[in-house]
């Protein structure tokens, strides 16, 4: 089939952006879509020209490298899946693909398709962790966790990281992402020492980051390729509340 | 030849590495601080190496060519990490996990070595529970366990179908808080490009910051590699797209020897290539061998294979009679549960007589119809729903109804840097770890040992190993400006503007190709003399066409992905001769790496013992010259070397 596509091209983070257009002729339903960009990518190398810049590492919808916006939503119309497990079937031929960065002022655009979310890591290192010195651990099942916290952690430890919940939101907030974390750690009992003030510190980086806040629209459980639930926001805030009551000024 | 001296102490292996332990140099607490230690990669052994020598008070500098840490490869781990635990008291102990392993590796790995790695297993998963990994649990709260890839206990922990994803997840938290403390300095979006070696030892790094394309020097006491392996040699892998062999094989060629490039771990469940276009290969998972049931169609007639023009038949409508359910029939004991590269090679020998039933004749059926009618399409449901998902998004089919499509695909690599017993290099002061080493699996790696061993070497082995060269060579200067620094650099920059300037018609991807299936039909599931004599005829003039014909868009400025890719493809266009040189030199079967000359009568492979137990560790001596062979001999006192069997 043949494709139609409007790509963001931008070469660097000062430079102006605008987008071009490619036709891809020869697409096969089979190919993942980040394929049928390899075959264009692989075209305009051929060519001398610069290929169009995108992440993708694992192509199994794990790693959390890959991301754009395609005809506007974060990783494609396709639900609980990353950009790299969108497969050409789920368009015709004839279709136009109008795809850009995931945009939001946290995230400043490198290269074309490619943006800088390394703000997601400065929140996990200002406490989304357990501190536990190696070789300091106990027995593992001296920790029992009855199965029900720990099937919710695990909801909520399966975030990827990936951005998807920042690039949907209106406000462009990270509160599905810190959420999670927040949600996963507090809920075991590993994590109760540092609750307070993991819950704290994370919130201090996330507003210290150029992300908006949440007023509620749930976009981003929506777009999250892993099914995040809005719980874990819920969570966070109410982890917060505490902490404030505990005596932490926010 | 050099005989290579692993270090492993003598004397009782159930006490050795303790007694290792304390008869090494430690650095004192108060000195740690003075120490500066290189880490590059961030996987499993990379993060928890650089988040154990944080915490010790050493000084890191931790380097990945990803956007963030939490992106390495061990992430895409499905399947679970083993640890001789015996919390189901079914007989498990280090000394079974050992043993088992051993075996396991077809007799090729250093017993002590994998002694101490069955005796870490342990604190492993109490580490990872401590740090929140969310393992399976029971309804009691205790950790569950299963039994995995044909072992005969259950020792394998495990989280959902990501297991990978979770430990990798509690190793860059770990790392995370060290960043956060400044005891690591963290440097995403670098790609190392070269090791800087002064005096013998090595003393540096050269990297490339990705994004300003700027190199730049790092000077330290010590380099840790645990940059994975290099299973994209055959272009299609279950790697990642950025897996590469660069950071091992510029270390290689500053002196480090590699040690059985030849052994690979081909994985035999993958879904089949579905055309010229693809990028990668995804695994599915090994235990949907236990319910399903690998056939092709008796006659060649029925098979399909869209590049010869063959149709083929639906396989719905062939019935019972008609269908070869090839590894019942020359296994009838294991079954379609033979190990992995059993299970590769028969898939293998079915397509090579024109059974093969995907797009290019690669493809065997795992059907789950017989399971279905046993056991209810829930109970199915209930054990492989997620897998069964995965494979109908990629494949567009649904396994309920019509037999998967499977077909073996590289997956991991055995082989690796050579490194002592310290997990140090032959070069002093670079250390490898992870994957990216020889050590501990022999010629095949047992299910869920990958896992166990990347986190084994970056918590609990590597952290006290270091101490003991860094104890020796203490106050040494450090200086970027040494001229083995510069030197370095402009070997690198050379080479970078080398590939820019070449404006040929050719794109990378299309010579990575080229290569990667001639590896993969010369040294993948099967070899044979002369097929790798003819590959390693073919590399040498495929990679002077790749230097006068590829096509590298764009400058050395700023973000250019063809420039890293580039890079990363010319590696493997030299170091895939010394992984042929390797298959070719090693003239016996074993483990993952099967020659055809070598068989027993029922086509397995046939080890010999008498002149090939020996790591085989391979000196570089300039691109295209014959490497230069040391052996490392192997001694086994506590596991008798048998024959596999599993008929």
């Amino acid at each position: 089939m043949k494709i139609t596509l409007n790509v963001w091209r931008q070469k660097d983070r000062n430079s102006a952006g605008a987008f071009e257009t490619y036709t891809v002729d020869d697409v096969n339903e089979h190919m993942s879509f980040l394929e049928m960009l390899d075959v264009l990518n692989e075209r305009l190398e051929t060519e001398g020209k610069e290929p169009i810049a995108f992440e993708s590492d694992c192509r199994e919808g794990i790693c959390g490298a890959c991301g754009c916006m395609i005809n506007g939503e974060p990783h494609g119309h396709v639900s609980r899946a990353t950009t790299c497990q969108i497969h050409m079937r789920e368009y015709k031929d004839g279709d136009t693909l109008t795809i850009e960065p995931f945009r939001a002022k946290a995230f400043p655009v490198i290269k074309d398709l490619v943006v800088d979310r390394s703000a997601l890591d400065r929140i996990i290192q200002a406490g989304g962790y357990i501190s536990v010195r190696t070789g300091s651990a106990p027995d593992a099942n001296s920790i029992p966790v009855d199965k029900a916290s720990s099937d919710r952690a695990f909801d909520a430890a399966t975030c990827i990281g990936c951005g998807a919940c920042v690039a949907s939101c209106p406000n462009a907030a990270a509160m599905l992402f810190t959420g999670a974390k927040v949600t996963h750690l507090g809920l075991l009992p590993q994590g109760q020492v540092e609750r307070t003030m993991r819950v704290g510190n994370m919130v201090d980086q996330m507003d210290s980051e150029d992300f908006g806040h949440c007023t509620n629209f749930g976009e981003c459980s929506m777009s999250c390729p892993k099914g995040i639930s809005l719980d874990v926001i819920s969570q966070m805030n109410l982890d917060l509340l505490k902490a404030q009551l505990k005596g932490r000024s926010a | 030849m050099t005989k290579l001296v692993s270090g492993c102490p003598t004397g009782d292996i159930k006490t050795a590495w303790d007694r290792h332990r304390f008869d090494i140099k430690v650095v004192n607490p108060a000195n740690k601080r003075k120490y500066d230690i290189i880490v590059v990669g961030t996987g499993l052994a990379g993060a928890s190496a650089a988040a154990t020598l944080a915490e010790l008070g050493y000084n890191v500098a931790n380097f990945c060519f990803q956007d963030s840490p939490r992106r390495a490869h061990s992430i895409a781990a499905q399947g679970g990490i083993n640890a001789a635990k015996n919390y189901q008291n079914d007989g498990d102990s280090v000394y079974r996990l050992f043993y088992d392993t051993v075996k396991g590796g077809d007799y090729r790995s250093r017993e002590r070595n994998v002694y101490r790695l069955a005796q870490v297993s342990v604190n492993i998963i109490d580490q990872a529970a401590a740090q929140g990994v969310p393992f399976a649990r029971e309804y009691s709260g205790l950790l569950a366990n299963r039994s995995f890839g044909g072992a005969l206990v259950s020792r394998t922990f495990y989280a959902r179908g990501q297991t990978g994803q979770q430990l990798l997840i509690g190793a860059y938290q770990a790392h995370a808080k060290m960043v956060q403390a400044g005891k690591i300095k963290m440097f995403a979006r670098h790609e190392m490009l070269d090791l800087v070696v002064k005096d013998g030892h090595a003393r540096g790094v050269i990297v490339r910051d990705l994004l300003s394309g700027e190199l730049k020097r790092y000077a330290a006491d010590a380099v840790v590699l645990a940059t994975g392996g290099y299973g994209n040699v055959f272009f299609l892998s279950t790697n990642a797209m950025g897996c590469n062999v660069t950071a091992a094989w510029r270390a290689s060629k500053r002196g480090a020897y590699f040690a059985n490039p030849c052994y690979t771990q081909i994985h035999p469940t993958c879904i089949p290539v579905s055309g010229d276009y693809q990028s990668k290969l995804t695994l599915m998972s090994e235990s949907l061998r236990n319910d399903g049931r690998v056939w092709v169609p008796k006659d060649p007639k029925d098979a399909w294979d869209a590049d010869a023009g063959k149709v083929g038949r639906n396989p719905t409508s062939i019935p019972e009679s008609e269908r070869d359910y090839y590894l019942e029939r020359r296994y009838p004991t294991f079954g379609n549960l033979v190990p992995r590269d059993v299970a590769a090679r028969a898939a293998k020998k079915a397509c090579d007589q024109d059974k093969g039933i995907a797009y290019n004749g690669r493809g065997v059926y795992l059907d789950f119809g017989t399971a279905i009618k046993r056991d209810g399409r829930d109970a199915i449901e209930e054990r492989y729903g997620n897998l069964f998902e995965m494979y109908e998004r990629i494949t567009g089919d649904n396994p309920y109804e019509t037999p998967m499509r499977i077909y073996p695909a590289s997956h991991y690599t055995m082989g690796g840097l050579w490194v002592d017993y310290n997990l140090m290099s032959n070069v002093p002061g670079l250390f490898v770890i992870g994957e990216a080493n020889f050590s501990d699996h022999g010629a095949n790696r047992l299910g869920a040992s990958a896992l166990m061993q990347g986190l084994a070497d970056g918590y609990f082995i590597l952290p006290y190993t270091i101490g003991h060269y860094l104890a020796q060579n203490p106050g040494r200067a450090k200086d970027t400006d040494w001229s083995e620094f510069k030197e370095a650099e402009d070997r690198v920059s050379e080479r970078m503007n080398k590939l820019l300037s070449v404006k040929g018609k050719r794109s990378i991807d299309s010579f990575h190709r080229e290569l990667g299936l001639l590896i993969w039909d010369n040294c993948g599931m099967a070899r044979n003399a002369e097929g790798l004599q003819k590959a390693l005829d073919r590399v040498p003039a495929l990679r002077e066409e790749f230097w006068e014909n590829v096509s590298v868009p764009g400058s050395d400025k700023g973000l250019n992905q063809s420039l890293e890719k580039a890079g990363r493809v010319a590696d493997f266009l030299e170091f895939a001769e010394v992984m042929l040189t390797d298959a070719l030199d090693r003239d016996e079967s074993c483990g993952g790496h099967f020659r055809e000359e070598h068989q027993t009568e029922e086509g397995e492979a046939k080890r010999n013992d008498e002149d090939y137990s020996y790591v085989a560790a391979w000196e570089f001596t300039g691109v295209g010259n014959a490497p230069k062979l040391h052996k490392e001999e192997l001694d086994f006192e506590y596991v008798p070397l048998t024959q596999r069997s599993y008929k």
